[in-house]
Formats: structure tokens, sequence, C-alpha cells
């Protein structure tokens, strides 16, 4: 278990790209519209609630609380955490719980975005803060 | 327009088998094609509609030239694709092609081979950058649904395993299930831990197999010689994360899928006699049966103790074949057996020590998809004339 899990690079999109150019800088981006002020995530370029276009990127505290979270334990690679977690922003998202003692991972519990590396972009995962 | 009472279940087959190494997925929806059509008194060249999902290897056009239908005759077909819940939706299209004269004999056909053979890929959404890396499974997403659940509702581990404890209390009657042992809550909850909090006896079984059915008019199911059963009601729902606002896992899209299929059919869950409802894991059962109101939201774990789903024991019998549970879960897609124990219930062709006396009213209900990220639901009010 000593060997870190690799990861594959996203493949991204014109319209993700800006997400995962920020990310190689460790800035976490969320998106907003300006027409609602809804914030949300992942990134679309409509916005999901009022479907107006008018959304723009905003950086993420990546300050969050765990929604709910499972450890799975069949697994080949060794247990590991899925989890939602709210952001302080507002949006919720799906990730995984690392680099902690997972069996302490509760509802409620704080945690901040860190990054795993690919081939390409980061990925953004989440640690008890 | 409404499709109740225009659609009736004629011909239902289950594949006996749950481990078909020496089948292919394509002879296997061959065989359970058949096996309905016969059961209705039909021949292959009556079909004029035809319903399948993804799980049909290259979908319509090769199985529409595989099984050899009369191409002739064969002018409504449907591939509405939303996982396990599918052929509950098949059902719902095919009453409206039906009610719509689109077509009159539909058959609807699900088969394919877990256990021993190629699962076809699912195709990558707009999501998979932002999710693939996270290893969501069936396991623990359902898990998180659980989870949530336990944590906002207080819902235990101990009910949970009373819904597998009813479905072994019926799969000890089936003589094709997979899992015919009775079981206790104790031995779900000593049972080895998947994915928190499920239990390995949370888990519904993987079997290899399929089932099918025939969709058609009152007027040739009349001719017919089976015993009369229609749809008289259906809903269909999606529900997924949507950008992250107000995320709530302890709820399915049965919420909105449940009320739509019973206003429909003008009756309530306190009518329902026998219940199929989707068990892939114990706790899409205890959120399902709260989401169509047979018990208030947060009160499933109460509802579902003390055998409460035991034919003849509890207030709501359910999957009286042992379900997914226990029985058969063939190509990890439940919704077709949960329409076919129904139709079984409401024609008393269930075996006697599980059916449910005078069952006139029941409800096939089921998901697909991933209930704790994306999923959809389907509900289906079955009546025996």
């Amino acid at each position: 278990m000593t060997e870190a899990k690799k990861y594959n690079a996203p493949v991204t999109n014109p319209e993700t790209a800006p997400f995962w150019e920020a990310a190689k800088q460790g800035k976490f981006l969320i998106k907003r519209c300006t027409a609602c002020g809804e914030p949300h995530y992942f990134p679309r370029s409509i916005c999901p609630f009022c479907f107006s276009d008018k959304t723009v990127w905003e950086e993420s505290s990546g300050e969050a609380t765990v929604y709910t979270y499972s450890l799975m334990r069949k697994s080949p690679t060794g247990p590991y955490a899925i989890a939602y977690v709210t952001l302080k922003e507002g949006p919720s998202l799906q990730t995984n719980i690392v680099d902690c003692d997972l069996d302490k991972i509760r509802i409620g519990q704080k945690v901040k975005v860190v990054w795993k590396p690919t081939d390409g972009a980061p990925l953004p995962f989440f640690t008890a803060a | 327009m409404t499709i109740k009472g225009k659609a009736y279940i004629a011909g239902i087959y289950e594949h006996p088998t749950r481990h078909a190494p020496d089948k292919s997925t394509a002879q296997l929806h061959a065989e359970v094609a058949k096996g309905a059509i016969e059961d209705a008194g039909l021949t292959k060249d009556d079909i004029d509609g035809y319903f399948l999902a993804g799980d049909a290897p290259g979908g319509l056009w090769p199985m529409v030239d595989y099984l050899g239908f009369n191409t002739k005759k064969l002018r409504h077909v449907d591939s509405t694709e939303t996982g396990g819940c599918s052929y509950l939706i098949h059902l719902g299209h095919a009453a409206e092609a039906i009610a719509a004269g689109k077509c009159s004999i539909a058959l609807v056909t699900l088969a394919g081979k877990p256990r021993t053979g190629v699962m076809p890929p699912r195709a990558a959404g707009a999501e998979a950058d932002f999710e693939s890396a996270y290893g969501a499974t069936t396991h623990n997403a359902y898990g998180m649904c659980a989870m949530r659940h336990m944590h906002d509702y207080g819902t235990t581990s101990e009910q949970l395993a009373w819904i597998k404890v009813a479905a072994s209390h019926h799969a000890q009657y089936n003589p094709h299930a997979m899992l015919k042992e009775v079981v206790t809550v104790e031995d779900v909850l000593n049972s080895p831990m998947i994915s928190d909090p499920l239990h390995r006896m949370d888990c519904c079984v993987v079997t290899d197999g399929g089932g099918a059915m025939i969709v058609t008019t009152e007027e040739i199911a009349k001719s017919l010689k089976k015993p009369l059963v229609r749809l008289i009601g259906h809903g269909e729902a999606m529900k997924g994360p949507r950008g992250g606002k107000d995320l709530d896992l302890t709820y399915s899209a049965g919420v909105w899928s449940g009320p739509r299929a019973f206003e429909e059919a003008g009756v309530t869950p306190k009518d329902i006699k026998y219940a199929s409802i989707y068990d892939s894991f114990t706790i899409t059962v205890l959120m399902q049966l709260e989401d169509l109101g047979f018990c208030k939201k947060g009160e499933g774990g109460k509802f579902v103790a003390d055998g409460n789903l035991i034919s003849g024991v509890g207030r709501l019998p359910f999957n009286t074949d042992g379900g997914g549970l226990c029985s058969n879960h063939p190509v990890n897609r439940g919704g077709m057996t949960k329409i076919l124990e129904a139709v079984r219930q409401l024609r008393g062709e269930a075996h006697p020590k599980v059916q449910v006396p005078n069952c006139d009213l029941a409800i096939a209900h089921g998901t697909g998809g991933l209930l704790g990220v994306r999923h959809a639901a389907s509900t289906c009010i079955l009546e025996r004339v």
C-alpha cells in the first residue's frame, strides 16, 4: 500500500478546459451563474438551474463538509472512501476522502481539497481539514 | 389521454438459468422471447412491436434480424435505456403505443451474462472527468444512500437486514432461486462488510439469465387463454445531483414516478395487495417503500422490521419469488423480474406458500442506474380483471 494509486488524466473538452488549466495552478474552480446567482459543480457553460449562458468561473475555497460517505472494502487496490462533500460555497460533489484515517470519517466532518497527479491535469480529492 | 386499462400482459417468461456458460447473450434473448410468446399462445410472426434496452447485443437492428421477426409486420420499436428499470418503462411505453394504435402485440426482452460473459461498457456522460476517478460502484453508491439515511432518520442495519430475511423466506419456495436458504437478521449482520454500512447479504445476487413479456390489447388478451392482467397506471422519473444544489440521497426518483402511477390508476398504496420492489440492495427497498408512500419518509426501517414484508405474515408481501436479493438479478437489471412476479401473483400462479389470497392489485417498481449518483425510476400498477 506504499505505492501511490495511479489515476487517468482527464480527457477535457472546450467547455471544461479552464477548470483543468486552473487545477494545474492548484486552484479549484466552480461555476456561478450571474443571472440567478447560483453556483454549481461540475462546471457547465449553461446554468443547470435557470438555463442562462451567463456563467462565470469562480475560485472555491476548497473547504467542505462530508455529506455522506461509504468505505468500499471490496477493492483489489485496498479500501477507499467515496463521498459527497458540500463546498462552503454551496455545491455538493462526488469525491474520495484520502490521506487520512478512513475509519474516522464522519458525516459533517470538515475536509479540504487536495490534488493528485495524473499524466495530464491533476484531479481534486478531499482530506481531513 | 390515459393508458389506464389499455394494455394487458398476456405472456411472461423467466429463464430458469442463473449460470449460463454454454449460451450466448443473443441466444438467451431468443429463449426468453420464445418462452413469453408461447406462454401467451402466440407465434413469433404475430409480434408487431419490440422493446429492448442496453443489455441486447447491438441494439435493435441486430436483434430484430437475429430473432427473425416478420419485418413486414413489425411497426413499432423502442430501445429506451434506463438501466434496471428499463423494462418497467418499456411496459408503460408499450401501453402508450398500444393505446395510440402503433402496435398490438409487443414483446419486451431482457437477457445477459454478468457471471460468464462480457458486460457492455457504459458510455461516458458529461460528468466523466469529474467523477470517474472516484470509483463509484453499485455497492458504494448505495452505501452512501444508506449511510445518510441512517444519519438523518436513525435507520439501523438490523432494520435493513429484515428486508433480506423476508426475501429469503420467499426464496425457499422458488426452485430456481440462486439462494434458497432462509437467513436471520444475525446472519445478515455477520456477513462481511462490503461497503459501509452494507453487508454482503444486503446485496443482490449476480446472475446470468433473463426474462420477457408480451404486452397486447384488451381484445387480443381476451382471445388468449391466460388470466387477464392489465396495466392501469404508469410513472417514470429521473434524479441526479444536478449541479450539486440541495443534494439529498435519502430519496429516489420514486417520489415522482410513484404518485404519477397511483394517480393514473386511481388507487393508493393502502389498496396494494402485493409489491414487487427493486432490491439491488436492502436500502433500495427501504427508500422506495417510503418514496412510494407505503410509509412516511424516514419510517421505512420500522415498516420493514419484524417480517412485515413476508407473505402471510406481514402487511405488505414483497418479492415473493425471492427477488434480486435471493433469486435472480439477470444482467444486474431487476426490472423485468419485478413485473414477472407481480403478474404471477395476479394470475394466482405464485408458489402456494407465498401466493397472496385474492391478489387483484399489485405494484411493480424499480430504479435504474445508481441511486446515489444518477438514476431513473419507474412505477407500474397492475390489476387482475
